[in-house]
């Protein structure tokens, strides 16, 4: 009986993941419609595709090929120009570190480091446990309280080693 | 017509009410920097303190005065006194504040900036007599600070779109020649003549043209665009406007980083706002000019301010650059003519429009009118953004406007990765886009930042060109390869390993990039190497002669050390090494082992800041 009520409990589970798939695909396909079909559109509709995923996703990136009848070959050729374009899932939080030029003469780079070392993960990458993702940026444009590092849309400033330590623990 | 003008009467009582009001009125500064700083948590202080107290008062959030270091800034009036501007104001002194000025009504211990009002009341100067703000200038900034950058009133009531209003009155040409007359060029760096690009524009012919405004502020240490479109975003779009009648353009874009999501939400917030009053959209202010504005995010590439690159990135392409002729103002965007104007640039023109071109070129210097807004940041005492008249001297800047260095000044480096470090001996150089040319930097868009002894110039090239060679977009071979090769032979200089010839090397590479580079970008690149080496060659030489870093900067020329006598054995260094470097028992001197130090700065950063720890751990050179 209980292996039954699991087996129907998964089924249920994949269904509804299923049911949010293809609503969400729904709900993209309207997004897209808002937008006229020709290749103008890309870097607005990889920007819609990543606010709701976090990252671009390949089923997204097929979608788009499909509305802009353009090939994936070419989107990725375009996504990967950006810096804004990440191809992997983002962690719960995103940590951005600031090395613009006030930043780094004041020690964004030791920040930078500090992260790296404290969360084991490199720029670009995500935690093992899904919890952090770390990017460098190149100017958050608060260069007069640098340095800054941002955690989510909060930005911190005149940030050090000490201070670091506090923020991180607002977030563990 | 008549819309916007029985609005501006509404407007006018409306900001009177404001500034003397019946009820106390609090301004807090909320750009991006006054949050950072820590507005929204002064904010919830304040109306808990209004609570507490059983106060009414209104509350407005404003942009940002460009005193950043003073931030989070808020501003009371009260019935009968000028607008008074209180700095550096946490939830503590919020409290405090709120119960001084409106309970007690005794500004006595508040210690105000200054008023902004006519006249001087209790002592209190004006708050432009503050060292900062007196030698400014501000035209484009005149709004920024001062109203609510979300309430379209505020901005009508300080003279709103009567730039606009003018300009409408004239034919296309006439607003073309007054722009020309006035001698503005373009602030996004390279000072091309705006009323001449405009003209351009307007004589080629065709059905559709394009204005573009170019809000990508990619240079890392520079954040004017941000603060204006935050503070005053009407100013922009009513430029943008003018410009738009004057070239014969229908449609507009601004292309705007996606790193800024508070300006583009004040953006959008102020195209509604000229939507609804009929400021956007089919027969502006009654006339037969139809105009309509889109905002584009960018996507994060700095070479996306060049303007071909711009275009093509709009155009949902790599953001790559052509080769020039045909400039845009022929076959821009779509193929169609097109101007690509900074925001400073357009923010400008109402000012023009509104007092005419002789007025502005009252401000500036011959062939350089007018003002310019700069960043000044780095190791400067008074950080911000500030606007003054072309031709100012760079001492003056830093030593009168930022307060100067608390270490010894090295350099300041102007025009961000593209241009260059100028020395102590030439701060007396004008600012001007000739002058800075000819000491080898550029005017840029405008960011100032200040460097002291503790900055290693050699660390800084490298810094400069690391960033120049991640963001080459790879086209021509000069930059792609160029650069690496640049950042190869920088790294191997602070790290020790290279001997004295390789500087003819860096110098010969970084002429050759310089010279054969596609655009810009390219072109700019070895200016932070080039005029560090011919303004601080000894430093260069120290590190490839004695591989010696004067500033302690380059890691592997350095060492760090614990002071016996000084250190109180407090552990907090222990506790933060990652490597298990520094060992020693509580209350103890500790140890450092220098076999195991990765020289990450973390200790060193633990015991000059921390108040228990005695500022015991050193940084010296190897060779001493």
């Amino acid at each position: 009986m209980k292996q039954i009520l699991r087996i129907a409990s998964s089924f249920v589970q994949e269904q509804n993941k299923y049911l949010n798939m293809t609503k969400n695909e729904a709900a993209f396909a309207e997004i897209m419609e808002g937008h006229p079909q020709d290749e103008s559109s890309l870097i607005p509709l990889l920007q819609k595709a990543q606010d709701e995923d976090g990252y671009i996703s390949s089923f997204k990136v097929e979608e788009i090929a499909d509305y802009l009848r353009i090939t994936e070959s070419e989107i990725y050729g375009v996504a990967s120009f950006y810096s804004q374009f990440r191809f992997t899932p983002p962690g719960e939080h995103s940590i951005s570190v600031c090395l613009g030029t006030a930043c780094h003469v004041s020690g964004g780079e030791t920040l930078l480091n500090t992260i790296e070392r404290d969360l084991d993960v490199s720029p670009g990458e995500c935690t093992s446990d899904g919890k952090f993702d770390l990017n460098r940026v190149a100017c958050l444009g608060c260069c007069a309280l640098a340095p800054v590092i941002k955690v989510d849309d909060e930005v911190y400033s005149k940030v050090n080693v000490i201070k670091l330590n506090d923020i991180m623990g607002l977030y563990e | 017509m008549n819309d916007i003008k029985s609005l501006r009467k509404k407007s006018t009582k409306e900001w009177q009410l404001l500034i003397q009001p019946d009820k106390p009125v609090i301004f807090i500064g909320t750009a991006s920097c006054g949050i950072a700083a820590g507005a929204r948590k002064v904010k919830k202080a304040i109306l808990e303190n209004l609570e507490k107290h059983m106060l009414d008062a209104k509350i407005v959030e404003v942009g940002c005065i460009g005193t950043c270091y003073l931030e989070p800034i808020v501003d009371i009036v009260i019935k009968g006194q000028p607008r008074i501007s209180f700095g550096n104001v946490d939830e503590k002194r919020a409290d405090f504040i709120i119960r001084k000025v409106l309970v007690e009504k005794d500004l006595s211990k508040t210690k105000p900036l200054g008023h902004l009002g006519p006249e001087s009341s209790n002592g209190i100067p004006h708050l432009f007599e503050q060292p900062m703000l007196k030698p400014q200038v501000r035209i484009v900034t005149k709004n920024c600070g001062i109203i609510d950058p979300e309430n379209f009133m505020h901005y009508l009531a300080n003279d709103g779109y009567t730039g606009l209003y003018n300009a409408l009155k004239s034919k296309p040409e006439e607003v073309i020649s007054e722009i020309e007359n006035s001698g503005l060029r373009g602030r996004g760096g390279a000072g091309f003549p705006t009323g001449r690009k405009w003209r351009a524009c307007r004589e080629t012919e065709s059905e559709d043209k394009y204005l573009i405004c170019n809000a990508d502020e990619g240079d890392p240490g520079a954040f004017m665009n941000r603060l204006l479109i935050e503070s005053d975003p009407h100013a922009l779009l009513e430029g943008i406007l003018i410009a738009a009648y004057a070239i014969g353009a229908t449609q507009g874009y601004i292309y705007i980083r996606a790193e800024y999501p508070l300006a583009i939400i004040r953006l959008k917030n102020a195209l509604k706002q000229m939507e609804e009053h009929g400021l956007i959209g089919d027969n502006i202010m009654g006339s037969d000019f139809s105009f309509s504005i889109k905002i584009k995010e960018g996507a994060g590439a700095f070479v996306c301010g060049e303007e071909t690159s711009l275009i093509h990135s709009l155009e949902g392409k790599r953001g790559m650059p052509r080769t020039r002729p045909p400039y845009p103002t022929q076959s821009g965007f779509m193929g169609k003519p097109t101007v690509i104007n900074n925001v400073e640039t357009l923010g400008t023109v109402p000012h023009i429009l509104r007092n005419s071109s002789s007025w502005y070129r009252q401000f500036g210097v011959k062939d350089n009118y007018g003002t310019k807004t700069f960043s000044l940041v780095g190791k400067i005492r008074r950080s911000g953004l500030i606007e003054v008249p072309l031709g100012t001297s760079l001492r003056k800047i830093i030593n009168d406007i930022g307060g100067g260095t608390q270490k010894e000044f090295k350099a300041v480096q102007t025009g961000g990765p593209s241009g260059g470090c100028i020395p102590a001996e030439l701060l007396d150089t004008k600012v001007t886009y000739e002058s800075l040319a000819k000491i080898g930097s550029i005017m840029g868009s405008g960011g100032l930042i200040v460097m002291d002894s503790d900055t290693c110039v050699v660390d800084v090239a490298r810094y400069f060109l690391d960033f120049i060679q991640k963001e080459s977009c790879g086209k021509c071979t000069p930059c792609r390869v160029g650069t690496r090769h640049m950042v190869e032979m920088l790294e191997q200089i602070c790290r020790g390993e290279a001997g004295p010839d390789i500087l003819d090397k860096l110098e010969s590479m970084a002429r050759l990039v310089q010279s054969t580079s596609l655009c810009g970008l390219g072109q700019t690149a070895p200016n932070p190497v080039l005029t560090t080496l011919r303004y601080f060659r000894p430093e260069y030489v120290e590190h490839v002669q004695n591989y010696y870093c004067p500033a302690l900067v380059c890691s592997e020329l350095i060492e760090y050390t614990v002071i016996k006598e000084k250190c109180t054995g407090c552990q907090r260094c222990v506790s933060v090494c990652p490597t298990e470097a520094i060992t020693g028992p509580r209350s103890e001197p500790h140890n450092l082992d220098p076999s195991k130090c990765i020289k990450c700065r973390a200790c060193y950063e633990v015991c000059r800041f921390d108040a228990i720890a005695g500022n015991a751990i050193i940084i010296t050179s190897k060779k001493e």
